[in-house]
């Protein structure tokens, strides 16, 4: 059976528009199968499925976790405390020993740029990155994608700002690297000591101010800020941050349009963005997290051999 | 000890600007002629030399051999098999072993395990601070009372500027070089490769240039003031070419080095999160590969030294961030300086010779480097026009750690000479 992803999704940005493309439509008829009552097809029935996550997750892994149920996938989890990983197994040899049990997928989440690949190069499996250090977390910027389509009805010439911490944000290469493959226009916004060296020449506007990203954009994609920048100084407080660059209410009632608000999650409400923008119309923080379902679920089915088509035959005759 | 001839070679003598086709005689360990067709007794050994290249044993004045502390990786007998197999007849060896190098009987141990394994001579070089700690300076006339050839810190830089003066102040008594690891710690924390638009898309903390140039600056400002000699290890960026350029025209007692690696790649290598391309300082960009090539070229980088960094596989085989930093070197370096500055056309081959043993032994004042008669017979023949494939398996080195495996080079090291005992090469 075809590859149309090759064996694994490290990141988007080696993939082709076509590539992205394809994982943006196939999750569209996954979408419905999590509105049903029975919430299950039999497309990765027999497959077993890792889930090995080196860093906190709720959100992500939970995903992944239903995609992988709703796929009728068998999976474990595995989380560095408790394992052997906490006894100094390496890396390599934890992924050896769970492919010795006779595995077919690894979705690893590492706090290392470089983890998912160094993994990807070292095992037989399918390997699934769910965001490794400041590298790529190529599932979420995925499922950013399909709620501006959903929301827009297109991504070329879309117009969208990713505000905040981009020097350490997975989430923001993986969005830069999708929207411009798709057509989009993509600005960043942050503190210069937030943006990494070099980022223009990426093919991204640099947005100095916040009200600069809210003139120009069409939506907004707003960064966790992590507390413990300010502890590195790149930041001198939440407080001043949330004066200076926080999305604010009073802030987009001057735009010259409606912006959609998206956001990855964990929020700090109060910082980088306000609880009345969060929770208010133009907000798709919550359709993001329904979306990431469906685009793991497509990217669970590609990898493992699937046809576009979900409806043909499932996987159990194997891919391999 | 036997005589022997090494006849008919193009010998190359960069400290007496001569190039050409010689026989050269080696009696009781020294140099005792250079000539066309030297008549010698039957019993004397006559080697074949022709369509090689005989030249000054390769000096290398920036080496990790490990020992004492982490053996595993290397040892002084391996690091000075490797050495010579790569045409090396001396090279200094780093303060950084366990525990470090900083008292005179550290010294002579390094010293007397050389002598064991009798292969390249190898010259200690002893800390700069006890236990590289950066407070107090080591007892530097007794090491050099040990055979010490310089000082440093190097795996850590000299962090406080006070320390770095009274450390060229005071090596002035001996008349060595400090020689400093150049990398302001609070802008580099963190960092594994090169800041730049790499490091950007790979979501690797960057070490930014200026990490570098402004320890560079520093030294030179405090050689100014101290009178003293310091050198510079292993520069990386285009900058510090910069600044050392305008510190010789000053006329100020500043020498630098740079490593094959650094003239060689770019931060482009590390895409793929290979480790073996992580080294620090790190791989930079082009412009700055083309300024440590013009620096070696007009003489303002004067040495290549390896940085010869071994490390176990294992060390090597995990997250990018987390593989220490370092490549083994002693075998690669003449291939190196041959295909990318002789190559291309950038230096001669007597200048290539030259900043790998001339220089060395001149800056920091060893014997070698030199085919002058009555010099040691510290010699090396290669035949530069055959070309090997690296694999660091059939590599000397205990370690392995190379990013040029599987890649060709020219230059195949057949004979080396330290004190006339031939040390590699066959019959």
């Amino acid at each position: 059976m075809t590859r149309p992803l090759g064996k694994d999704l490290i990141g988007l940005e080696s993939l082709t528009s076509e590539q992205i493309l394809l994982m943006l439509d196939t999750a569209e008829p996954f979408k419905e199968v999590s509105e049903r009552s029975i919430k299950k097809v039999p497309a990765l029935r027999g497959k077993t499925i890792v889930n090995l996550f080196f860093e906190p997750s709720t959100r992500t892994r939970i995903s992944f976790e239903f995609a992988e149920k709703r796929l009728s996938a068998d999976t474990v989890n595995v989380a560095s405390t408790g394992s052997s990983v906490s006894k100094g197994e390496t890396l390599v040899d934890t992924a050896r020993n769970l492919e010795a049990m006779r595995i077919d997928m690894v979705v690893v989440r590492h706090s290392m740029s470089g983890a998912a690949q160094f993994l990807a190069e070292r095992i037989r499996s399918n390997v699934v990155n769910a965001g490794d250090g400041k590298h790529e977390h190529p599932t979420q910027a995925l499922l950013d994608l399909l709620t501006l389509r959903d929301r827009f009805g297109r991504l070329e010439g879309l117009k969208v700002a990713i505000c905040g911490d981009v020097l350490h944000s997975r989430v923001a290469r993986s969005n830069i690297w999708g929207l411009l493959k798709l057509g989009a226009q993509v600005g960043v916004c942050g503190p210069p000591t937030l943006l990494p060296r070099g980022i223009e020449t990426l093919g991204v506007t640099v947005l100095p101010r916040i009200e600069d990203a809210i003139e120009w954009a069409d939506a907004l994609n707003v960064l966790r800020l992590q507390l413990e920048r300010m502890q590195s100084g790149f930041v001198p407080s939440l407080r001043e941050y949330n004066r200076v660059f926080g999305v604010t209410s009073e802030r987009l009632d001057r735009a010259p349009r409606d912006l959609v608000i998206l956001h990855p999650g964990p929020m700090n409400r109060g910082v980088e963005i306000d609880s009345d923008v969060a929770d208010g119309p133009h907000s798709v923080i919550l359709p993001q997290v329904t979306n990431g379902v469906a685009v793991r679920m497509a990217v669970l089915y590609l990898l493992a051999g699937g046809a576009p088509d979900w409806a043909a035959p499932p996987a159990g005759e194997d891919s391999r | 000890m036997r005589p022997f001839l090494l006849k008919g070679g193009r010998v190359i003598d960069p400290s007496r600007r001569s190039d050409g086709v010689a026989d050269v005689y080696v009696v009781e360990g020294k140099i005792e002629s250079i000539g066309h067709n030297i008549e010698v007794a039957a019993d004397v050994d006559t080697i074949d030399v022709a369509g090689r290249v005989v030249a000054p044993g390769l000096i290398d004045v920036h080496v990790h051999l490990r020992e004492p502390g982490q053996e595993d990786q290397e040892t002084i007998a391996t690091g000075a098999m490797s050495a010579v197999a790569g045409g090396f007849t001396a090279i200094c060896s780093m303060p950084n072993t366990d525990p470090v190098t900083d008292n005179q009987a550290a010294v002579g141990f390094v010293i007397r395990q050389s002598i064991r394994a009798a292969k390249a001579r190898v010259h200690p070089i002893g800390a700069v601070s006890l236990g590289q700690r950066g407070e107090q300076l080591a007892e530097f006339g007794e090491m050099v009372g040990a055979g010490a050839v310089a000082v440093s810190d190097d795996g850590h830089p000299v962090s406080s500027s006070h320390l770095m003066r009274t450390a060229l102040e005071y090596a002035k008594v001996f008349g060595i070089p400090v020689a400093d690891h150049c990398e302001d710690m609070a802008l580099a924390e963190g960092g594994s490769m090169h800041e730049g638009i790499i490091s950007t898309r790979m979501g690797l903390q960057g070490i930014p240039s200026a990490a570098e140039e402004i320890m560079v600056a520093r030294d030179i400002i405090l050689a100014e003031l101290t009178g003293g000699h310091v050198h510079l290890c292993h520069m990386s960026t285009r900058g510090s070419v910069d600044l050392i350029r305008r510190a010789k025209d000053k006329g100020l007692r500043v020498t630098a080095e740079a490593a094959p690696h650094h003239f060689s790649l770019t931060h482009e290598r590390v895409l793929g999160y290979d480790t073996n391309a992580k080294m620090n300082p790190p791989l930079r960009e082009e412009e700055d590969r083309e300024a440590i090539r013009q620096g070696l070229k007009d003489g303002t980088i004067d040495v290549i030294a390896t940085d010869h960094a071994p490390h176990h596989y294992d060390a090597k085989e995990r997250e990018f961030d987390e593989a220490p930093n370092g490549i083994i070197g002693l075998e690669t370096a003449l291939g190196l300086g041959l295909r990318e500055l002789v190559e291309p056309g950038l230096l001669s081959l007597t200048e290539l010779l030259d900043r790998m043993s001339t220089q060395p032994a001149r800056v920091f004042k060893l014997p070698g480097g030199t085919l002058a008669v009555g010099a040691p017979a510290d010699i090396v023949v290669f035949d530069p026009m055959r070309r090997w494939t690296v694999d660091p398996r059939m590599g000397f080195s205990r370690s392995r750690n190379t990013p040029f495996a599987g890649e060709e080079l020219p230059g195949v090291v057949e004979w080396t000479f330290v004190d006339g005992r031939r040390v590699y090469g066959g019959e």
